[in-house]
């Protein structure tokens, strides 16, 4: 089977200038990402801010440019942001914002912001739009009256959904989404988040779902992938991940997951400080903080290679490891 | 049954006495005067065919430079016996049609370049910022003087002429919000919808702005009248055997000794004119949109 | 710091650039001088002579090159009309209308300034309310409506100062007052609501909270910052010193710069016309540059890239 979209090598470098006489720092966001994702499934993103992760979203989708590396959507290389060639793919990829206020127009009812896609890539006839964008509010959860509603007399989940909606519209075979729950309520989250799981079932779309919340990505993921620094640390299937995390950091992350009746136990609490991309550690991004670190994590960036079926990893020690097992 | 339509007719009306004295409170008596001003002036551009008693080259030779007051000429007549409330009435006509065009022109030519600007961002950015600059280097009164002397007046040339003044207002405005409007938030999601850029702009962005924009018309209007009304005293703007208010005062201003009413009549109006404009503005500025100044 | 002002010197070359330009586009493209200075009848060979001795038979932009190469070198032209140096001509005319635009400068800060400070500083007074109807008043009424009601006043009923002339410094007074209403309307009103904003600061309440007395409060921290905006509109009211005048000089046959641009415009006196072009623009660039730089002494923010 070949991949809905594929990226290979991606890099995305900020300059960043503190004053008109300092000479720039440079921020690596996104360092040698591959990774790819295949039609009806889900890729989960998870690490803290900063790690590149809401960048890495952004160039999959071809909004922010790559200073190295390619994306390839259904074979094809992305075309460049504004050309019609990008705007025509609008059509099969969609991004879902964290911020549903400020991703619509508060000047427009959502039922015209739900059909907007619809008029832009003029699907079907004009006339049957009306229809869709209904459907598209009832499978979204929101009610027929509210269709003349603005953003600002919704509640969050509800301009949440909108935005669910409008992506949906054009019926597209990719969705990034973009920490979509995170501004919402505890209580709201885990409706939003089933709603999407059951969209995504019915209509077979691939989506890739950015978070700093283990327990939606769990959930949610077929795939989790973990970004450290820019950089991915592991990668393997849900279930792998999170019963036998490999990478430090990974393990980490998932020993601070709370389990329902269960004590934390053995939490790998992290050391030093928490990751500032202008200021990138030399070798293993992770050493500073990283419990198990060797010399050579300190010089020699690990690479992202296999250590079992189904795994990949970037680290010195869980690469040895994996050697001496095998 | 009478006992239901009282019930269901009285909220109404307490609603309604509730909108008025609303309003009394929040409007000064001041703005409600200049409204009911410029609603009159807009009346009478409007209909100043049939309510102009002669027509404005009419001559009356027999009673030339007669003073206001008389039932036949209310407002006096000219060096020529042409009656001065006629030539007033088709001057508030046209000069209200100038500023209104021009106003129009000029808030159209700077949003689009302000657009443009937000849109290219480097070298149009630049051009636009140089173009400003031009325009701030030269008194607006001396470009057109230079212009309409060299290239002779006529109304449409007088219109466009107009219709550069102030845009760089609407520019500086519609560049800003476009620019903070599409570096995140609902212009950047239509964009990644597959939005092609006109669409943002003009069904996204202009209804946004457009309150912004309205707000610094008002601002402009009252300029561009007395920009127009300056040039025309100065026999460059309007020229006869049409008349404007500012080509009234400077005829006028020949007769000041023996007949000042020709030149006081259309002075009066030039100022109640911009006064209420001014009053307005300001009040819907504070009312709609503090962040203008 | 210098980037700062290399940027704002280099904005400043590119508008007296396009002013330059500007100039000549407007009045070699409007038609043809040879024509209108000579009259309608003149045979053709003289016409040919006038361009040829003009340099107008030249293709248009030879004559834009020469025109920039002679204005480098300080060669405005020679007026068609008097044939005397179009520089010449101007700087004459230069004294008379600083004669009349300075004293109304002067009296625009002494009355407009301290009135806006007066009224802001007691809001919802009766001085404040009577200071904005006035303010509105002053720049509502256009100059040439207030000239000629100031002549129909003092000269025409009271009979007390001359409508029109330069003999006597009486001769001055009028078209000074005329100037300076607008002027000080303005000024107040800008002066008023920069104080405003000024006192609504955290730092003047911080300031009088700490104790110090009313005066060292309103001196010492609020007038200097509430400064940075009266500075901008007082720089635009330096910059147009000699353009401002064209519409009184105008009511008060006055023979200043704006007298001489009406007549040089309505004779198609190219010379003339691009000398005064020049000279506006080269004293209002000169004067937004000297407020863009006292801006980023006043205020240091402004000095970064981003402020635009």
């Amino acid at each position: 089977m070949t991949p809905l979209i594929e990226a290979k090598g991606l890099v995305r470098i900020y300059a960043l200038r503190h004053g008109p006489f300092s000479r720039p720092s440079f921020v690596r966001a996104v360092e040698d990402i591959s990774l790819s994702v295949f039609p009806g499934e889900t890729l989960g993103i998870v690490g803290e801010s900063g790690s590149g992760k809401s960048t890495l979203g952004r160039m999959l989708l071809g909004i922010d440019p790559t200073q190295g590396g390619e994306v390839r959507f259904e074979g094809q290389p992305m075309p460049r942001l504004g050309t019609p060639e990008w705007r025509a793919l609008r059509a099969k990829m969609q991004l879902v914002y964290q911020d549903p206020l400020a991703a619509l127009d508060r000047r427009q009812t959502i039922a015209t912001q739900i059909g907007e896609p619809l008029d832009i890539h003029r699907i079907g006839p004009r006339a049957s739009r009306a229809g869709r964008v209904e459907e598209l509010m009832a499978a979204v959860g929101l009610r027929p009256d509210q269709a003349g509603s603005y953003p600002h007399e919704l509640s969050g989940g509800q301009r949440q959904r909108t935005v669910i909606a409008r992506a949906l519209a054009a019926r597209p075979k990719l969705l990034v989404c973009d920490e979509p729950v995170s501004a919402l309520d505890v209580s709201i989250q885990a409706q939003v988040v089933n709603m999407l799981s059951d969209l995504q079932e019915d209509n077979g779309i691939a989506m890739i779902f950015i978070s700093h919340d283990l327990k939606v990505v769990r959930n949610l993921a077929d795939r989790v992938a973990v970004m450290y620094l820019g950089r991915i640390v592991e990668e393997a299937s849900s279930d792998v991940i999170f019963q036998s995390p490999r990478h430090p950091y990974t393990k980490a992350l998932v020993s601070s997951m709370p389990i329902p009746g269960k004590k934390l136990e053995g939490r790998v609490i992290l050391q030093g400080e928490p990751p500032n991309p202008a200021a990138r550690p030399s070798g293993c991004a992770f050493h500073p903080r990283c419990p198990v670190a060797r010399d050579i994590c300190r010089t020699s960036t690990p690479e992202l290679r296999q250590v079992e079926k189904g795994r990949t990893a970037a680290c010195h020690v869980v690469a040895d490891n994996a050697a001496i097992a095998a | 049954m009478a006992s239901i339509y009282p019930a269901t007719t009285q909220p109404d009306a307490r609603q309604s006495a509730g909108l008025l004295s609303s309003i009394r409170r929040n409007m000064p008596l001041s703005v409600g005067l200049g409204i009911l001003w410029l609603v009159a002036m807009v009346l009478v551009a409007i209909f100043a065919d049939r309510i102009r008693p002669y027509g404005i080259t009419q001559m009356d030779l027999t009673s030339r430079l007669s003073p206001p007051g008389m039932l036949k000429h209310l407002l006096g007549t000219d060096e020529l016996g042409r009656d001065v409330l006629s030539r007033l009435i088709q001057s508030i006509r046209l000069s209200l049609v100038i500023a209104f065009g021009a106003t129009l022109l000029s808030a159209v030519f700077g949003t689009a370049l302000g657009f443009a600007a937000a849109q290219f961002r480097g070298f149009v950015e630049h051009l636009v910022l140089a173009l400003a600059d031009f325009q701030a280097a030269l008194p607006f009164l001396i470009i057109s003087l230079a212009v309409l002397a060299f290239f002779g007046s006529s109304m449409v040339l007088l219109v466009c002429l107009m219709g550069f003044y102030g845009w760089e207002r609407y520019a500086r405005i519609a560049r800003g919000l476009a620019i903070s409007a599409g570096a995140q938030g609902y212009a950047a999601s239509v964009v990644q919808l597959g939005a092609t850029p006109a669409r943002v702009y003009l069904r996204h962005i202009l209804p946004n702005v457009a309150s912004t924009l309205i707000v610094s018309m008002t601002l402009t209007f009252p300029e561009i009248i007395l920009m127009e009304s300056g040039l025309s005293f100065l026999g460059l703007g309007v020229q006869p055997p049409a008349t404007s208010l500012g080509n009234m005062v400077g005829f006028g201003r020949e007769y000041l000794t023996r007949a000042p009413w020709i030149m006081l009549a259309p002075a009066t109006v030039i100022m109640f004119t911009t006064l209420s404009i001014s009053l307005v503005g300001d009040w819907l500025r504070d009312r709609l949109d503090p962040t203008v100044r | 710091m210098i980037r700062f002002v290399l940027v704002r010197v280099m904005r400043a070359v590119i508008t007296i650039l396009a002013v330059m330009t500007f100039a000549f586009v407007v009045l070699r493209m409007s038609g043809d001088p040879a024509e209108v200075m000579l009259g309608p009848d003149v045979p053709q060979n003289v016409i040919e002579a006038f361009r040829k001795s003009w340099g107008l038979d030249q293709p248009l932009w030879i004559q834009y090159l020469a025109y920039l190469k002679s204005i480098f070198t300080g060669d405005f032209g020679v007026s068609m009309r008097d044939k005397a140096p179009a520089l010449q001509l101007v700087l004459e005319r230069v004294p008379a209308t600083l004669q009349l635009t300075v004293p109304a400068l002067i009296l625009k800060l002494l009355i407009g300034i301290p009135a806006g400070v007066y009224a802001a500083l007691h809001r919802q007074s009766f001085a404040d309310r009577g200071v904005i109807l006035l303010a509105i008043l002053g720049f509502t009424i256009p100059s040439f409506v207030m000239g000629l009601v100031l002549v129909l006043i003092f000269s025409v009923t009271l009979g007390v100062l001359p409508s029109g002339g330069q003999e006597t410094w009486l001769h001055g007074i009028l078209p000074t007052l005329t100037m300076s209403v607008g002027g000080v309307g303005i000024l107040a009103r800008f002066s008023r609501s920069a104080m405003i904003e000024v006192m609504g600061q955290p730092y003047i309440r911080t300031a009088s909270a700490k104790g110090l007395k009313w005066r060292d409060v309103v001196w010492g921290h609020a007038l200097p910052n509430a400064a940075v905006p009266i500075v901008t509109i007082v720089g635009f009211m330096v910059g147009s010193l000699i353009a401002g005048a064209v519409v009184v000089e105008s009511i008060f046959s006055w023979p200043g710069i704006g007298r001489l641009l009406i007549v040089s415009v309505s004779n198609r006196d190219l010379a003339v016309v691009q000398c005064i072009l020049l000279i506006v623009a080269g004293t209002m660039v000169v004067s937004n540059l000297a407020v863009d730089l006292l801006y980023g002494w006043l205020d240091p923010r402004l000095r970064s890239p981003a402020s635009h």
